[in-house]
């Protein structure tokens, strides 16, 4: 019953197949070339986060041994982890890079934008990080955003085209088709562009593994004053603390993700090296962001929403 | 520590799936994703409640790829999605197309970057009209591993005749359309059989099930039978005391391979010289294959940019300002003759204007119809192009990433047209015994 046309090449011996982490990395240095060749005012976001990091990264492997050529922004919500803006001043310091801030609180300070009830201060960033992409005239935005992370962002392009406002629409965007990346966008217009796209929350932190990369200690086990909020570990800071009810008490916590203070939970764990917290995470039940981020509960199309509006 | 298997480096595999839900395909989509636990427990719980609220009573596993709103609310699939789900084996990349015939571009942009493709068939209906336009799709994409998933083999009493007949038809009509290898697992998505587990309900089966075929099929190819291409992305000048006279040439190389000491040849001003060395993104390397992102140092230093294309001086592809290509229009408005359009192939994009349109091609039957004069979104046709500067381009059969290019809008940005250079369908290859191969492979 075996008629075959089949040309079966080597059989499951693929001498020339690229590790899985090879692959991922080859695929997003050719990316930051890309952008490299074909953009003005290029800029990668950069939040202290593991998925900046492993950016940065990349980038100066792709430009090696030349610079970066590309600055640095941080859109800063104010609410953040002392040891990630360290770590964020560090990287800038060691790599010659210059870094842009836009400020969450100066928006709050000048009256233009206003604290939301619940503190969280994630949905007010795409208004600063909007005005400064304009007032710097960036043309291309590096993001760490990566389609497995949530099912808005699994319709995402690699390089996505914003209008002026920023704005994201899903029903308008160019067919990518093999690696032939279309950046062609009108003045005013900008392109994100997201290189860790087909990256897994694990990859990320294998390759970290690999390339023995520097992290914030916060995503490591440690012990921490932390109370209960919507099922959550909040550390109390400048933001603010429990309310009546919430109860201080210290526990062994990591954080998965790196954001707003008051609205990414820190999660159980005594995963104090690299390889303890990569088993852990092949054997986690939740997604990072299920696990870490309140805001995005809020609803079904939560992330499309902010999306559309132009956040990250 | 305890290292699991999960921890190691694998391969890759990019796929796609073409079908549409009638076929099961969210089912099987959902049931690799579920049975190798890469649905994680909030993503589950998300859709139980999102079932829940429409009244539905089991998860609708399709609410895990269709992430926007409006394909929630019209219960249908707009856009390619992509998934990941590992295995011990191998890592994932699923490229989720729908299989309507108004979403051609989307089969075609998922296939694009796939090494196999997935298509499904309802046992009941055998090959269906769809089912030879997704045949085509892989065929024109040149997609190198077709799978058949014969789905709802329950529905059959789990027949082998049913099955062999089916597998039969399509084989014979996609080795025709040139499809080097098919493929061919009965399975049930909703009850599992041969998914992931083998099935206990088809004894006469000897294959393996989708995932172990996942698992194992060849991600890469014999490379000496491949032309060596690097076009050039960027050119390195640190200009630093400590490398104040290094030039590399940086790109990803799109085929083959190259070696220190070889001689080669820039597209397309023609100049020679020869390799001194190859940077692996940090690390020394005698040679380096595709899809590795390199950076090249070579002996002499000769006028190379952004958009040039290096080859080994005795494989040069030549260059042309005439293309002739197969072309999927992937655009609202049309492609027409005399369209002024920009050509992105490799790194470089020139100017280029639509000199005629000899055909379009009606996928379901191959039927051709001459001169249409437009190209309107998700048709197929071929097209004559003339660019305004010399391009080195290469057949689509013998290069996926070299015989490529997309078209683009000059005044909006708007990507136009994918287009594959040369014939449109590879020409059938002669019938070969294999007799170490235990699948069905037809």
């Amino acid at each position: 019953m075996t008629t075959t046309v089949s040309t079966v090449e080597e059989g499951t011996h693929t001498p020339y197949a690229l590790s899985h982490l090879d692959a991922l990395e080859s695929e997003a240095v050719h990316i930051f070339r890309e952008v490299a060749g074909e953009f003005e005012r290029p800029v990668i976001l950069f939040s202290g986060g593991k998925d900046s990091i492993v950016m940065l990264h990349l980038a100066l492997k792709a430009f090696a041994p030349a610079a970066v050529p590309f600055s640095l922004l941080h859109v800063d919500t104010g609410h953040n982890f002392p040891e990630v803006i360290e770590y964020r001043d560090r990287a800038v310091a060691k790599h010659g890079l210059r870094l842009h801030v836009a400020s969450v609180q100066d928006y709050i300070d000048r009256g233009v934008l206003k604290e939301r009830p619940d503190g969280t201060r994630n949905p007010l960033q795409t208004l600063p990080l909007t005005e400064k992409i304009q007032s710097e005239k960036f043309d291309a935005v590096f993001g760490g955003g990566r389609r497995d992370e949530e099912k808005a962002r699994a319709k995402e392009r690699v390089f996505s085209l914003r209008d002026e406002f920023s704005q994201w629409d899903p029903r308008r965007q160019r067919p990518e088709l093999w690696n032939l990346y279309n950046g062609r966008h009108a003045p005013g217009e900008h392109v994100r562009v997201f290189p860790l796209s087909n990256w897994t929350e694990l990859d990320v932190w294998q390759y970290i593994a690999r390339e023995d990369i520097e992290l914030p200690q916060i995503y490591f086990a440690h012990e921490r004053e932390v109370f209960k909020r919507s099922g959550m570990w909040l550390t109390a800071g400048e933001w603010g603390g429990p309310k009546e009810g919430e109860t201080v008490e210290k526990r062994l916590v990591r954080y998965r993700t790196v954001g707003d203070m008051s609205c990414t939970g820190a999660v159980d764990s005594d995963a104090t090296t690299l390889e303890a917290v990569i088993a852990e995470i092949a054997a986690s039940r939740l997604t990072e962001r299920g696990a870490t981020r309140a805001d995005d509960k809020l609803s079904e199309a939560a992330m499309e929403d902010r999306k559309r509006e132009g956040y990250f | 520590m305890s290292t699991t298997t999960e921890l190691t480096e694998t391969t890759l595999l990019r796929f796609a799936t073409a079908g549409s839900v009638d076929d099961g395909k969210s089912t099987l989509v959902g049931r690799l994703l579920h049975d190798s636990k890469s649905v994680l427990a909030d993503q589950l719980e998300a859709v139980e409640h999102a079932s829940r609220n429409r009244g539905q009573e089991t998860p609708d596993l399709a609410l895990l790829t269709d992430g926007l709103r409006a394909e929630r609310e019209q219960g249908i699939t707009i856009d390619v999605a992509y998934r990941y789900f590992a295995t011990p084996k191998r890592r994932f990349i699923l490229a989720d197309t729908p299989g309507h015939v108004q979403y051609t571009r989307n089969m075609v942009t998922g296939a694009s970057t796939a090494e196999l493709t997935v298509i499904l068939i309802d046992a009941r209906n055998g090959v269906v009209e769809q089912t030879r336009r997704h045949a085509a799709v892989a065929a024109l994409l040149r997609v190198p591993h077709v799978v058949l998933a014969v789905n709802k083999m329950d529905l059959v009493g789990y027949q082998e005749s049913v099955f062999a007949a089916i597998a039969e038809e399509f084989t014979a009509y996609a080795t025709e359309l040139g499809v080097p290898e098919v493929t061919a697992i009965p399975i049930s998505a909703l009850a599992g059989d041969n998914v992931v587990e083998p099935s206990a309900n088809m004894d006469w089966y000897g294959g393996p099930t989708v995932l172990e075929h996942l698992e194992t099929v060849p991600v890469s190819h014999d490379l000496s039978h491949c032309h060596a291409r690097l076009p050039v992305q960027y050119v390195i000048r640190p200009q630093t005391a400590e490398h104040p006279d290094y030039r590399g040439y940086a790109g990803q190389i799109a085929a083959g391979s190259f070696h220190v000491g070889e001689q080669i040849t820039v597209l397309p001003s023609g100049r020679s010289t020869r390799i001194a060395g190859i940077d692996l993104l940090g690390e020394p390397v005698d040679v380096a294959w595709t899809t590795q992102s390199v950076t090249l140092l070579l002996e002499d230093d000769i006028d190379i940019s952004r958009g040039d294309l290096i080859v080994p001086s005795k494989d040069a592809p030549p260059t042309t300002q005439d293309i002739e290509a197969t072309v999927c229009h992937v655009a609202d408005a049309p492609l027409t003759v005399g369209h002024r359009v920009l050509l992105k192939h490799g790194t470089r994009t020139v100017k280029a204007i639509v000199k005629d349109i000899p055909s379009r091609l009606t996928l379901d039957d191959l039927s051709l119809h001459p001169h249409p004069g437009q190209l309107v979104a998700n048709d197929i046709g071929r097209v004559k192009i003339r660019t305004a500067e010399p391009l080195p381009v290469d057949s689509y059969a013998d290069s996926r990433r070299t015989g490529s290019f997309i078209l683009i809008d000059p005044s909006d940005g708007t990507t136009l047209t994918a287009g594959m250079v040369g014939e449109s369908f590879a020409s059938p290859e002669p019938v070969k015994d294999d007799s170490e191969d235990d699948g069905w492979d037809f």
